[in-house]
């Protein structure tokens, strides 16, 4: 019975040294879980989540107090995204908060702009540049979408484009497996 | 002027998974006929039973599930897993033990799981394994070969034999005879050394009687695939060397309890497993290194069987055994690529 | 049997395969020039870079050689009128890829008078400085000839150590082409020269030229070219294996040094720089005879064509008019391909023009183009295992993409996929491979933009955040020190009064 006893004692230290040394050497990350969910939203900073600004909304979500499915941008793959991180059920995009568009940014009609700078004012990344009286621009590779500058404006004079994307090649169909749609 | 766009390449291939199948059915053909010039008329009529029920149960399931039934049938796949089958089966069998192997390899093996390409295990072996764990005694009377038997039934004794399940027309003693690894496992179990065991007459001096050509012939077959690029060398040689070198291994270590390597590979399924089973590229490891590691797994699982294990021939378990390893191989034999350090 | 030179052992690459040449028809005519179409059409932007300023106006006149464009740097390749005549303005033709863009290219109506600028040659660039013979060849509009345009200059000066050999591309691998053999067979002297010339540019210490088994006597015509003028750097010529791809930049350097070049990195990194041989004729031609790149040799081939020829042709020539120079389309063509049937794009009309990295005008007909079978599954033959020239492993890309596992495709290492083809046309069950690939590619990085544009977006949202609060707190402080100035006020005020009032109680107190 003792050396049972060793046995079992040997193999549970044993064990357990090796389950210390596998911890220390695959630690997970020690990120946050705010830093976390806030590198899986795409930084647009509209606010359509109902929070002023992606890391506010990352913040909520990690408290639990919102759900993972209010960021039209981020769509269904940014859904799916967070489900992943946080390991509950995916699920459709809550389209109270708007629509998932495709890629925009936007755009001043220098022919109507007054040079209010309300919209400056209210761009949460900084990419208009302009000063009073002089002309506003959006510069384009740094706009997000997010429609906050289209509310301030006094002439409406900001139009919203799509942004120009690289070219992606379809995706072919897969094996001969035909869909037939019966009639209604 | 204006075109019409694809994208490149834009010369069609000009292999077809038809092309593939029929090349396989054509290596067959010298084991089937040797297996007619030792058993008899037997074989003819396994072929006929097994291809029309794996064809029946094809088309039933791939109506079943809404796909183009005339592109799959048409892709010989299906009989190629029923001619394995029935080469694996005993002349006499009756005619449900092929309607049941049939039944697990074409729909429980082939179509619950996905389909062509989808199916993680052996068709042609989950039919093996399950007709040899529910009809076992069916599965161990074979007949004596040519040379040793009496006489070999006729073509209307044979049908039916086979087609009515009845054997009271025949010399039934007579005509049939353990198969070699039965009668080892058996004698081994009697505490008979093999040389011993090894006077019977089914054994040749090399090998088995009759096994001896089929054998021969089916290497005939899978050195003629290897040649037309169909199947590669990983898989065959991982198996034969493997059975080789182990067998000769064992053999040396006690001559009397050990069969010699090359009854090994006469006698029972190991070269067909290793040119046609092994080699069967759905279930089989899809990197090179991993093919050969595949083939090692089954040999040394199939001569453990036949050693240590309860049935005469483990090749059918030594494949579905390794099918259950194939994703592990594959994530660990995955080849360098260009460039990159791994 | 391959040969090589002195102590130059021949490695392989991985996989390939080993496809009909289909050169010989195109090789059957001597090589012609084609004539000078009704207008031209410059692209302004042949290259991988941004194109240049304008440097004409429309109705002006220039003469063949003129510098149409700018180069402020490495990565602005000028582009050069293709002959006398008069600028009619910019407009936008066809571009070849992607299926529906346009290219912005300069109108020139060719006045039929054939008058060129004069030639500016590189004198005595043997004793120049690498640096100065590199500013020459941008100057000349170089680009890499080989198909991909990327600016010569670039490729020649960079963050780099040093490289010790140049390796001069002419295996041509892909069925059908024969612009570089023409190009070799007829001016081996100016891919020799050309090779010194690039060779000098990047001080390498030796040349080797590579070219395919099966070009009968070009290996030889190249060794008489070398023993004509021996001094210089040390040029080899190297014989490989007819198996495509093997003129692809990855696996020609394995093969001829054993070395792989790193997946992040340039052959450059390992001290190789590889240049088509046609890319060295055209440093030649600038350097030594002083004309910039205006023209090239084309194959114009195929079954859809009535006389397979190679016709100098000028850049900016329609391919419309190539093909009628080539006696125009057969009976039943169906497709018009730009390079070859492996990797070539599929062109949408004949109003293309001619870039300078078009080697190959290929038409196939229904013929060749056999309806393609629907795709079956995969049924994991290891086929494409067996011929990828990049050691991947296709099947399980395949699956990978088809299930929109994008990540998971990119640990597989698809961005390493050189997209030549084999695997699909290994197939057994026809899956259009390739066209997943650059789906799964093209969505990589799009999702690598994107990413990017996220990271940017929220450094700017948290500078503007620590701004707005870093203005929110002086704010503060401004008030704070106005309500403690104002305290300090009245405390003081409180003080004089304290003060007054003990003054005037003293004072009280002393009556």
């Amino acid at each position: 019975m003792v050396v049972a006893i060793s046995v079992l004692t040997a193999l549970v230290m044993f064990l357990g040294a090796g389950l210390l040394w596998a911890g220390k050497r695959l630690r997970p990350d020690e990120t946050s879980l705010t830093e976390q969910i806030n590198a899986l939203l795409p930084q647009t900073q509209c606010a359509q989540c109902g929070f002023p600004g992606c890391r506010p909304y990352a913040q909520a979500i990690a408290d639990g107090q919102a759900d993972i499915n209010q960021c039209p941008p981020g769509g269904d793959e940014g859904v799916q995204a967070l489900a992943g991180l946080l390991g509950v059920e995916p699920k459709p995009l809550d389209t109270s908060h708007g629509e998932h568009k495709p890629p925009i940014v936007a755009l001043i009609d220098e022919d109507r702009c007054i040079g209010c700078t309300l919209c400056i004012q209210a761009c949460p990344v900084d990419a208009i540049i302009g000063a009073p009286r002089l002309m506003h621009t959006v510069i384009e590779a740094e706009c997000t979408g997010c429609e906050l500058c289209l509310p301030p404006c006094p002439v409406d004079c900001i139009d919203l484009v799509d942004r120009p994307q690289a070219y992606v090649p379809p995706k072919p169909a897969s094996a001969a497996i035909p869909i037939r749609v019966r009639a209604a | 002027m204006e075109f019409s766009t694809a994208g490149a390449p834009h010369l069609p291939p000009g292999n077809r998974v038809d092309r593939i199948m029929r090349r396989v059915l054509y290596a067959l053909i010298p084991g089937i006929l040797a297996h007619w010039l030792v058993f008899g008329w037997g074989i003819v009529f396994q072929l006929t039973v097994a291809v029309g029920f794996a064809l029946l149960f094809e088309w039933l399931m791939l109506r079943a599930r809404q796909r183009p039934v005339r592109v799959f049938l048409s892709d010989y796949s299906v009989v190629v897993t029923a001619v394995l089958f029935a080469l694996c089966m005993p002349p006499l069998a009756p005619w449900w033990v092929a309607a049941v192997g049939m039944l697990f390899a074409v729909v429980i093996a082939k179509h619950l799981y996905g389909g062509l390409g989808y199916n993680l295990f052996n068709p042609t072996m989950v039919g093996v394994a399950a007709v040899i764990i529910a009809f076992p005694v069916e599965l161990s009377l074979w007949l004596a070969p040519r040379s040793v038997s009496p006489g070999l039934p006729g073509f209307l004794d044979t049908a039916r034999a086979i087609l009515t399940g009845s054997t009271g027309h025949l010399d039934y003693d007579a005509i049939t005879r353990a198969t070699p690894l039965d009668l080892l496992r058996t004698g081994a179990m009697d505490q008979l050394r093999t040389p011993e065991i090894q006077q019977d007459a089914v054994f040749s001096r090399f090998g088995a009687a009759g096994w001896d050509w089929i054998v021969l012939a089916y290497l005939a077959g899978g050195l003629w695939l290897l040649q037309q690029g169909v199947i590669r060398w990983q898989a065959p040689t991982g198996v034969i060397l493997t059975t080789l070198l182990v067998g000769s291994l064992l053999w040396l270590s006690g001559t009397d309890v050990y069969p010699s390597p090359s009854l090994q590979l006469f006698a029972g399924s190991l070269v067909l497993a290793a040119f046609f089973i092994v080699t069967d590229p759905v279930s089989g490891s899809a990197t090179p290194r991993g093919r050969l590691i595949f083939g090692i797994g089954v040999a040394l699982i199939t001569l453990a069987i036949r050693q240590w294990g309860g049935f005469p021939d483990g090749v059918a378990f030594g494949v579905l055994l390794m099918n259950m390893f194939v994703p592990l191989i594959d994530r660990y034999t995955q080849p360098r690529v260009y460039g990159v350090r791994r | 049997m391959s040969q090589a030179a002195a102590g130059l052992r021949l490695h392989g690459f991985h996989g390939g395969l080993a496809m009909a040449g289909q050169r010989q028809v195109s090789l059957e005519v001597p090589l012609a020039a084609a004539d000078v179409p009704e207008r031209i059409y410059v692209p302004i932007g042949q290259h991988q870079g941004r194109p240049g300023d304008l440097l004409v106006a429309p109705g002006e006149r220039v003469l063949g050689g003129q510098a149409l464009t700018s180069s402020e740097d490495d990565f602005e390749v000028p582009a050069h009128a293709p002959c006398s005549g008069k600028i009619v303005g910019l407009c936008e033709r066809p571009a070849s890829h992607p299926p529906g863009s346009l290219r912005r290219c300069i109108e020139i109506i060719p006045d039929g008078l054939d008058e060129w600028a004069p030639p500016t040659p590189l004198d005595d660039w043997a004793t120049r400085p690498p640096g100065e013979i590199i500013d020459h060849l941008r100057s000349m509009g170089l680009v890499g000839l080989g198909g991909a345009m990327f600016p010569t200059a670039a490729k020649l000066r960079g963050p780099w150590a040093a490289i010790h050999t140049l390796i001069l591309n002419g295996a041509e691998c892909e069925p059908w082409i024969s612009c570089d053999e023409t190009l070799m067979r007829t001016r081996s002297e100016a891919v020799i020269r050309g090779g010194r010339i690039l060779a000098a540019a990047v001080a390498a210490e030796r040349v080797i030229i590579a070219v395919e088994e099966d070009m009968a006597g070009i290996a030889a015509g190249l060794e008489k070219a070398l023993a004509a003028r021996d001094s210089g750097v040390e040029i080899h010529i190297a014989e490989v294996p007819p198996v495509y791809p093997q003129g692809g930049e990855r696996q020609l350097i394995e093969t001829l040094t054993g070395l792989q070049v790193p997946s992040d990195g340039l052959p450059q990194d390992i001290g190789l720089l590889v240049h088509n041989v046609a890319t060295a004729a055209a440093a030649f031609d600038a350097v030594e005879i002083g004309r910039p790149l205006t023209e090239r040799i084309v194959t114009v081939t195929g079954p859809g064509i009535q006389r397979p020829c190679n016709l100098r042709a000028a850049v900016g020539t329609p391919i419309a008019h190539l093909v009628t120079a080539a006696g125009g389309y057969r009976e039943g063509v169906q497709r018009l391909i730009l390079g070859g049937p492996m990797s070539g794009t599929a062109l949408p009309s004949d109003e293309v023009v001619l870039t300078k990295g078009s080697h190959c005008v290929l038409a196939l007909t229904e013929r060749e183009l056999a309806p393609k079978p629907e795709p079956m599954p995969c049924i994991n033959c290891g086929e494409c295992v067996a011929v990828c020239p990049a050691s991947l492993m296709p099947q399980l890309l395949f699956r990978a993409l088809a299930a929109d596992r994008h990540e998971h495709a990119r640990d597989l290492s698809l961005l390493e996929c050189i997209e030549c083809g084999c695997c699909a046309e290994v197939c057994p069950s026809h899956i259009p491979l390739v066209d997943f690939y650059r789906h799964g590619k093209a969505r990589l990085r799009v999702k690598d933009l994107d990413h990017r544009r996220a990271a940017l977006a929220k450094r700017r949202y948290e500078a503007r955040e620590e701004r707005l609060a870093q203005e929110q707190a002086e704010r503060e402080a401004r008030r704070r020190a106005r309500a403690e100035r104002l305290q300090k006020a009245e405390a003081a005020r409180d003080e004089i009064q304290a003060a007054i009032e003990r003054a005037r109680a003293k004072k009280r107190a002393g009556d």
